[in-house]
């Protein structure tokens, strides 16, 4: 019969004499890891959430008592009326538990980690005691960034970008050591990618299995690997630039300092220099896994896969290229604003040709939605509107007035949430059975997709209006301002959406914690589905595979018509299908 | 309240909005086609059983359209963005007859500086005035920034001009107001936690109008 049933006998047949600590806690094994990474980074995107709550409550109701704002303390919200101190800690932090302990570990902590070894046909990662310290450290980092909430003076003040020298001088932002946690959280965080990304990269170079060619890695694991190479260049220049800012806070340094012989723009340059290709980091990887989860939702294979390969390449070289368009209103030279306008300008013709190539894959397919190709499907939708809002602020003269203004807030919203967050709701719903041996209810999960749909929408694209009228970001109180008066209604209807959208989120986290115990029993390949993963007991069994797999074919071989099934996975062998080659390495 | 840009009060808001129009346009189709093409697929290629999709892995002509296209829009976008990119911003920019208002940002107010009857800033009949920017209408207005403690944004949205204030720097920026009235200057940076109140008024007077106010500060600040 098929591919699964000769793979059978391998299931169950590894004895597994770990202790709990060892098997749970200090775990070694990648989908662990992997998982470890999924509740962590669930609990922070929760917190971020929570956070955003406040600050739309702030700007929909200013200086309203918030509902529930009496158990702040009176440093942050006297009589559950946020004060200006606290607004700036809450914008700073939710972009901070937003950027680097949600969106980026569950893209790649939870999902880098998940998924290569099991789509290359690899035992685990190349270096498993690294990876462990890759999530420890992380984990050390999160528990510092969480910590720097409950300090005097509470947390960092300076925006999620630090930008110097508010962020290195606590007598011009009035915050406290809340401010150095920042900093130290960061050099972890960034510990941590750097090791990941180390093993994803060797990982991947040396432990395919046979017949795992270069272009016959999933969409996903070429996205992986792309990240991983920007987080390997990117996530050193963060900690160091991080590390710079400590200084100044606790050593007195002046690195940022202009009165000392330092340069303000300084750090500008070294966080967009990470702060870019972070922004891709952000997003690749939810690209790979949409590709993934539309070929398999349209049982086709994917519409140019070459192409796709080269966009992923394409982005992740230019994302190096663009990080002065951040800054085209910081006095940087002109002429180099210019420079960066060319290569930000250039950047949408490889996130144009993956649109295309998914819209080309949905052509003539025959479509299945369930709730991940919902989410993917809803991922390409909300994503071109946040590629083709960045053409606004890419052409510097239109960029003057919408800089620093919600329009900007509208267009990092499309991406992170209409782009990586619908990525990720698709990639948890479809590899949860494989994680958890279970199903994440069907049902509630597209009532979660439909009502997720709507009002993020009604939240943020009101945002691109307010933009351009002007209104700037992380300003506590807007009707200070004449010109921005008129637009308070807008402001509360945002808000009011904002918590319909939080509130649909709750749909999402209870369907994931529930199916955890009643969800149900997944079946083998619960999706008909061509990738490795599948050919194991769900979930895996530490190791993964007695004897690793042989690959026949590329990822997206569905309605070949070599079968009577429309999917055809890599390890099942046609009679006509040769033996390949041996391992790239022997590394197993 | 408005859904669309504010009042065009500078000589060059009319481009800025015309470009901002012609991006609209441009990505509004992209935009259309995209997501029409979305929905059409998605009810006419719907799964039905027993059948199976289009085998097929590609076509390279269809990938060199979708290519080429955005390729060709972006860089034509990038060209005429600069060309207004150098007349709005460009170090050689200013007009050279431009009247110099001298802004100092710090936390949390603006100091306006004004020439005088001199025309010079720097000299001894400079007069200062807080949270209040007081210029002529058509004429070439550049106001030269800095910053005493953060960065500071000068953001006048009918003006359609931003530009960051930034301690250790001097960044001039030009402009003409062509609309008198009142009008309002903000901080666009996060600068602290009172950035949201960094806030000035914007007086465009016509030029007797203009005379007659710098007249009387100037001699207000003399005594």
């Amino acid at each position: 019969m098929s591919g699964i049933a000769a793979a059978a006998p391998a299931v169950h047949a590894h004895h597994d004499d770990r202790s709990f600590i060892r098997k749970y806690i200090f775990s070694t094994d990648h989908k662990i890891i992997g998982i470890q990474f999924l509740f962590v980074s669930l609990f922070f995107l929760f917190l971020g959430g929570l956070l955003a709550m406040q600050i739309r409550w702030q700007l929909g109701y200013p200086g309203r008592p918030m509902p529930g704002g009496g158990i702040l303390p009176e440093t942050m919200a006297p009589g559950g009326v946020i004060l200006p101190e606290y607004y700036i800690q809450l914008v700073t932090m939710h972009g901070t538990f937003m950027v680097f302990f949600a969106i980026m570990p569950l893209l790649v902590g939870v999902f880098a980690n998940y998924l290569i070894p099991l789509k290359i046909g690899a035992h685990d990662m190349a270096f498993p005691r690294i990876n462990m310290w890759s999530f420890w450290s992380a984990f050390a980092g999160g528990l510092v960034m969480f910590a720097s909430l409950f300090v005097p003076e509470g947390a960092a003040r300076a925006g999620w970008t630090m930008y110097a020298p508010l962020s290195a001088r606590h007598d011009l932002s009035g915050a406290g050591v809340g401010q150095e946690l920042w900093s130290i959280s960061i050099v972890l965080l960034g510990l941590s990618s750097i090791l990941g990304s180390l093993n994803y990269i060797t990982t991947i170079i040396n432990n395919r299995t046979p017949g795992m060619t270069w272009f016959r890695l999933p969409l996903s694991v070429w996205a992986l690997f792309i990240t991983a190479i920007l987080g390997l260049l990117a996530l050193p220049v963060l900690s160091g630039a991080a590390i710079m800012l400590l200084f100044e806070q606790i050593l007195g340094t002046h690195f940022f300092d202009p009165a000392a012989g330092g340069q303000v723009l300084l750090w500008q340059h070294l966080f967009w220099f990470f702060g870019h290709p972070e922004v891709y980091i952000l997003i690749l990887p939810g690209m790979g896994m949409v590709s993934d989860i539309v070929a398999n939702g349209s049982r086709k294979p994917i519409f140019g896969y070459h192409s796709m390969v080269f966009a992923l390449v394409g982005i992740g070289f230019l994302g190096w290229i663009v990080w002065g368009h951040h800054m085209f209103m910081s006095g940087m030279n002109p002429t180099l604003g210019s420079t960066f306008m060319v290569t930000t300008m250039v950047i949408a013709v490889p996130s144009a040709i993956k649109v295309f190539n998914w819209m080309g894959t949905m052509w003539r397919g025959n479509l299945r939605f369930h709730v991940p190709m919902l989410n993917a499907i809803g991922f390409v939708a909300m994503f071109v509107i946040g590629g083709l809002s960045g053409v606004f602020m890419a052409a510097t003269p239109v960029d003057m007035p919408i800089h620093d203004t919600y329009f900007i807030v509208a267009h990092i919203h499309y991406v992170l949430f209409g782009g990586s967050l619908f990525a990720l709701f698709g990639a948890i719903t479809f590899w949860y059975p494989n994680m958890f041996g279970r199903m994440m209810n069907e049902r509630w999960g597209k009532i979660h997709f439909w009502l997720t749909l709507l009002f993020f929408n009604l939240t943020f694209f009101p945002m691109h209006i307010l933009g351009m009228g002007g209104h700037m970001r992380r300003i506590y109180d807007p009707t200070q301002y004449d010109f921005l008066k008129p637009y308070q209604p807008m402001n509360t209807f945002i808000t009011l959406s904002a918590f319909a959208l939080f509130a649909s989120q709750l749909i999402f986290a209870l369907n994931f914690l529930l199916s955890l115990k009643w969800g149900k029993k997944a079946p083998l390949n619960p999706w008909e589905d061509n990738g490795l993963e599948w050919t194991l007991a769900t979930p895996p069994p530490h190791g993964n595979w007695d004897r690793p797999p042989t690959v026949y074919r590329g990822p997206y071989e569905y309605s070949a018509p070599q079968v009577a099934e429309d999917y055809l996975p890599q390890s099942r062998k046609l009679p006509t299908d040769r033996e390949p080659a041996a391992a790239p390495v022997a590394g197993h | 309240m408005s859904w669309w840009l504010p009042l065009q009060g500078s000589t060059f808001a009319p481009q800025i909005d015309g470009l901002f129009l012609a991006i609209l346009i441009i990505t509004g189709v992209a935009f259309v086609i995209v997501e029409t093409g979305l929905i059409w697929f998605v009810f006419k290629y719907r799964g039905r059983p027993g059948r199976k999709g289009h085998y097929t892995h590609g076509n390279a002509k269809a990938e060199v359209v979708w290519t080429a296209i955005p390729a060709v829009t972006v860089v034509a976008l990038g060209l005429v963005s600069n060309h207004y990119w150098k007349e709005i911003k460009g170090r050689d920019s200013i007009p050279a007859d431009a009247y110099p208002i001298g802004i100092h940002a710090k936390q949390f107010e603006w100091q306006v500086t004004y020439p005088g009857p001199d025309g010079q800033l720097g000299t001894a009949d400079d007069f200062t005035v807080r949270n209040q920017l007081h210029v002529p209408v058509g004429r070439n207005i550049v106001v030269v920034l800095t910053s005493e403690d953060v960065i500071h944004s000068f953001w006048v949205p009918v003006l359609r001009l931003k530009q960051d204030a930034v301690p250790g720097l001097t960044i001039r920026a030009w402009f003409q107001a062509t609309v008198p009235g009142q009008y309002e200057l903000g901080c666009a940076e996060l600068c602290g936690m009172g950035h949201y109140r960094m806030r000035a008024r914007v007086f465009v007077h016509t030029a007797a109008e203009y005379d007659a106010w710098a007249h009387q500060q100037a001699q207000g600040g003399a005594s």
